[in-house]
């Protein structure tokens, strides 16, 4: 048992810290926003120099062999900066799907291009209707020859409008809620058949609405068992979750913050807000649900990468309820704090309040979450 | 980083289980699983049994009796303790005065005292709140005055939990009333018999007799029962209040009540189905339980950072815990008042006394159903003691905050 951090994980932390405070100012991201792919090519361009897009790769893929402490580190300094680059949609979870199901050649050939911030990938998985059920697959792949030919609609496609390729999540059998006959496919984005109306989302960063009308998918571009890519995809939606647990730490710590300066300097019946009792008693409040939902994040990094796919999964569910729990409470009393300010888009606590809400909805928000884990019979039953 | 506990931490783990699995009367385990109190008797057996093994006060420096164990086997011994579950040692020895004692006190009192305290040979409680000094405890009101070679002490205490079994009280007094309300105060040890000393019991929601008011009607009480230096008491209090706190999340007790809640709800039944089976309920059992297995991080995470904090200084996330750790205990009283449904309403006194023998009727609906709506009532009390939660978020804005 030992939360410390090693002396390689103390200067990943640091090299990002320090970017994000020097880089990544809440001025400087409204324009990082403006540019054409809707986030900034040059920080992509750093974060490659500086290893963050190596960090969960092997090092013979050009990674730098990092884990899910790595990763953690990472997504909660790009918490402290609402960062909008697409790193959650290219590394965790295009990375990600390819580390954990690609064959060892298509990972040579991909993985590297990843770290070395040449490749960016989405994951085109939701549907109308599917919700947060990552078996709910309408999409079709039908076998042609060595390949497959898609079909379908996908939807709140992250960075899709932006992304050289996409993981794609289609049917080669069953029915539209059975967890066979899932397969995975990589297909470039500008492929013949694929068509993408690209829009900004509710926290700055980009998604799209994705048609795939009859894409031909060569034998280089299915991943794993076309048949049986669900537990892949679900390991992988499991370590995004983990990982978009510690951006919502460093979101709320970052509430936390703004919420406390901005008691002590704003004066109202001619002394600071923050001296009253009631207002105090609601920032202590947020102190409380932002340290478990820290311990969640943590308990989620841990577990993110258990044997035992069950453990594996109610452990990451548990810290998403927490996260949503705590990001609703720690986000409303942010603005609530601020009064009028926080609910202008000028000041920057209301992105972070967005950003705050987005999360809860990616991959199960905290009711989908608690009854997944209510249905598999709580949490210490095998204490 | 890594969250796990290491095969050693485990083992060790199995050995305290063992421990208890051999050593504690079963019988005795049966009454805290089912929400009954236990005898003065039955706590000073088990005391003796855990002190004869060497774990009477694991946590104390080993010069005094402690096991040496790390923090991380501090804290597995008590929720190992807590989720049996077994008897805890009676806090207000080895939790409180033992650590103010061998801390602040003199090589005399060290001596006589703590070998005492680990056998329960001496019961403590403690003097702290007055009626009119309950969250501003520093304005307490009972005085000790100067007199050759005893002080004299006058004055009221309450909320006095289990006095009536005490052999010795310790004591916050006045012997400053002109000075800041915190720098005129001291802690003095009181022998319970000494003439002059009133306990007049107060009947708690439960209708049981856990607290008392104490009365002091000039009190002569030695000079050497002072601690350390007059009127540093208020330093040695929050020494001691530190120390409560992180004990105070109960984790354990929590853990095993949530296992109980989920055992008796596979028993009870909603319509056709176990209750456990109702979505509704099952999904507040899980909320429970996350909020808990949050709660065990956290603690963990104090635990680790109590290795390079500063000895004595108590760390202000502790409060995270007391009010996490209520609030928590709090909710599986209410759950358990789900669970029992409409068996929650007969009221079944539990029999007063050492060996007042268990009623031969049989039970009121289920047999654990009695102790239900009894502790619900009686739990609201973990909110308020050990520093009330909005005392806590006062910590919390001050201490981490900075407000």
């Amino acid at each position: 048992m030992d939360f410390d951090l090693t002396e390689e994980q103390r200067l990943l932390k640091e090299s990002v810290d320090r970017f994000i405070a020097d880089r990544y100012d809440f001025e400087s991201r409204k324009g990082f926003i403006a540019e054409p792919d809707g986030y900034s090519r040059e920080n992509w361009r750093q974060f490659a120099e500086l290893g963050l897009l190596a960090v969960p790769f092997a090092e013979e893929h050009g990674g730098i062999g990092g884990g899910a402490v790595e990763t953690m580190i990472v997504m909660e300094a790009f918490g402290r900066g609402i960062v909008v680059e697409p790193y959650l949609s290219t590394v965790i979870l295009g990375g990600g799907l390819l580390r954990h199901g690609a064959s060892e050649a298509q990972q040579a050939e991909l993985l590297p291009k990843v770290a070395a911030g040449e490749l960016t990938l989405a994951f085109a998985q939701v549907e109308r209707g599917s919700r947060y059920d990552l078996h709910d697959v309408s999409t079709t792949a039908k076998k042609d020859g060595e390949g497959f030919v898609l079909n379908g609609e996908k939807g709140v496609v992250l960075h899709g409008d932006s992304a050289d390729k996409l993981l794609v999540t289609a049917r080669t059998g069953g029915s539209q809620r059975d967890r066979k006959g899932i397969g995975l496919f990589l297909v470039d984005a500008k492929a013949p058949g694929v068509s993408r109306r690209g829009y900004p989302t509710q926290d700055g960063m980009r998604g799209a609405e994705i048609t795939f009308d009859n894409v031909r998918v060569g034998p280089e571009g299915v991943i794993g068992n076309p048949e049986g890519a669900l537990p892949v995809v679900e390991r992988v939606v499991d370590e995004a979750i983990a990982a978009l647990c510690a951006e919502a730490i460093g979101v709320m710590d970052r509430m936390r913050e703004l919420t406390v300066d901005y008691m002590k300097t704003r004066k109202q019946f001619g002394v600071p807000i923050g001296s009253f009792q009631v207002l105090q008693h609601r920032a202590a409040d947020m102190v409380v649900m932002i340290e478990q939902a820290r311990s969640m994040a943590f308990y989620a990094t841990m577990m993110s990468a258990a044997d035992d796919p069950a453990e594996r999964s109610h452990a990451v569910s548990a810290a998403k309820v927490q996260i949503g729990r705590s990001g609703r409470f720690v986000g409303q009393q942010a603005i609530q704090l601020h009064g009028g300010v926080g609910v202008t888009q000028e000041y920057s606590v209301g992105h972070y309040f967005k950003r705050m809400t987005m999360i809860d909805t990616a991959f199960g928000d905290a009711d989908h979450h608690l009854s997944r884990v209510a249905e598999a019979g709580g949490l210490f039953k095998a204490a | 980083m890594d969250l796990r506990f290491t095969p050693e931490e485990n083992a060790f783990r199995e050995e305290v289980r063992a421990f208890f699995r051999d050593n504690l009367d079963p019988k005795l385990r049966e009454k805290l699983v089912a929400g009954r109190h236990f005898t003065k008797q039955e706590l000073v057996d088990w005391t003796r049994t855990l002190n004869r093994h060497g774990w009477g006060v694991p946590h104390w420096p080993v010069e005094y009796g402690g096991t040496g164990w790390d923090p991380v086997r501090q804290y597995i011994f008590l929720e190992e303790l807590q989720a049996f579950p077994a008897p805890a040692p009676l806090a207000f020895g080895v939790n409180m005065v033992g650590p103010v004692i061998y801390t602040f006190g003199n090589e005399a009192q060290k001596k006589h005292f703590l070998p005492r305290i680990a056998n329960l040979d001496d019961w403590w409680c403690q003097g702290f709140s007055e009626p009119g000094s309950g969250s501003d405890l520093a304005s307490l009101k009972t005085r000790a005055v100067r007199d050759g070679d005893h002080y004299v002490v006058n004055g009221q205490k309450t909320w006095t939990t289990l006095a009536q079994h005490a052999d010795w009280i310790f004591c916050l007094v006045r012997t400053d009333p002109t000075a800041k309300k915190q720098e005129g105060i001291s802690f003095l040890l009181i022998d319970m018999k000494t003439p002059g000393i009133t306990v007049r019991p107060i009947e708690l929601l439960d209708g049981g007799h856990e607290v008392n008011e104490v009365f002091f009607d000039d009190v002569k009480v030695p000079v050497e029962n002072l601690v350390g230096q007059e009127n540093k008491g208020w330093d040695y209090a929050k020494f001691l209040l530190g120390n409560e706190r992180t004990n105070i999340a109960r984790v354990g007790v929590s853990k095993e009540r949530l296992r109980r809640i989920r055992e008796l709800a596979s028993i009870e039944r909603i319509g056709e189905e176990p209750m456990i089976r109702n979505p509704r309920f099952r999904e507040k059992l899980a909320a429970a339980e996350i909020e808990l297995k949050a709660l065990e991080m956290t603690q963990l995470r104090v635990i680790a950072a109590e290795r390079t904090r500063e000895k004595g200084k108590p760390d202000p996330a502790s409060s995270v815990l007391k009010i996490k750790g209520s609030e928590i205990q709090q909710m599986t009283t209410e759950l358990l008042l789900d669970v029992v449904g409409p068996y929650a309403l007969p009221y079944v006194p539990e029999p007063e006394g050492e060996d007042a023998p268990l009623s031969n009727e049989p039970p009121i609906g289920p047999d654990w159903a009695a102790s239900v709506a009894p502790t619900y009532f009686n739990w609201r009390k973990v909110s308020i003691y050990g520093g009330s939660n909005e005392i806590q978020r006062q910590i919390i804005a001050k201490a981490i905050l900075g407000l």
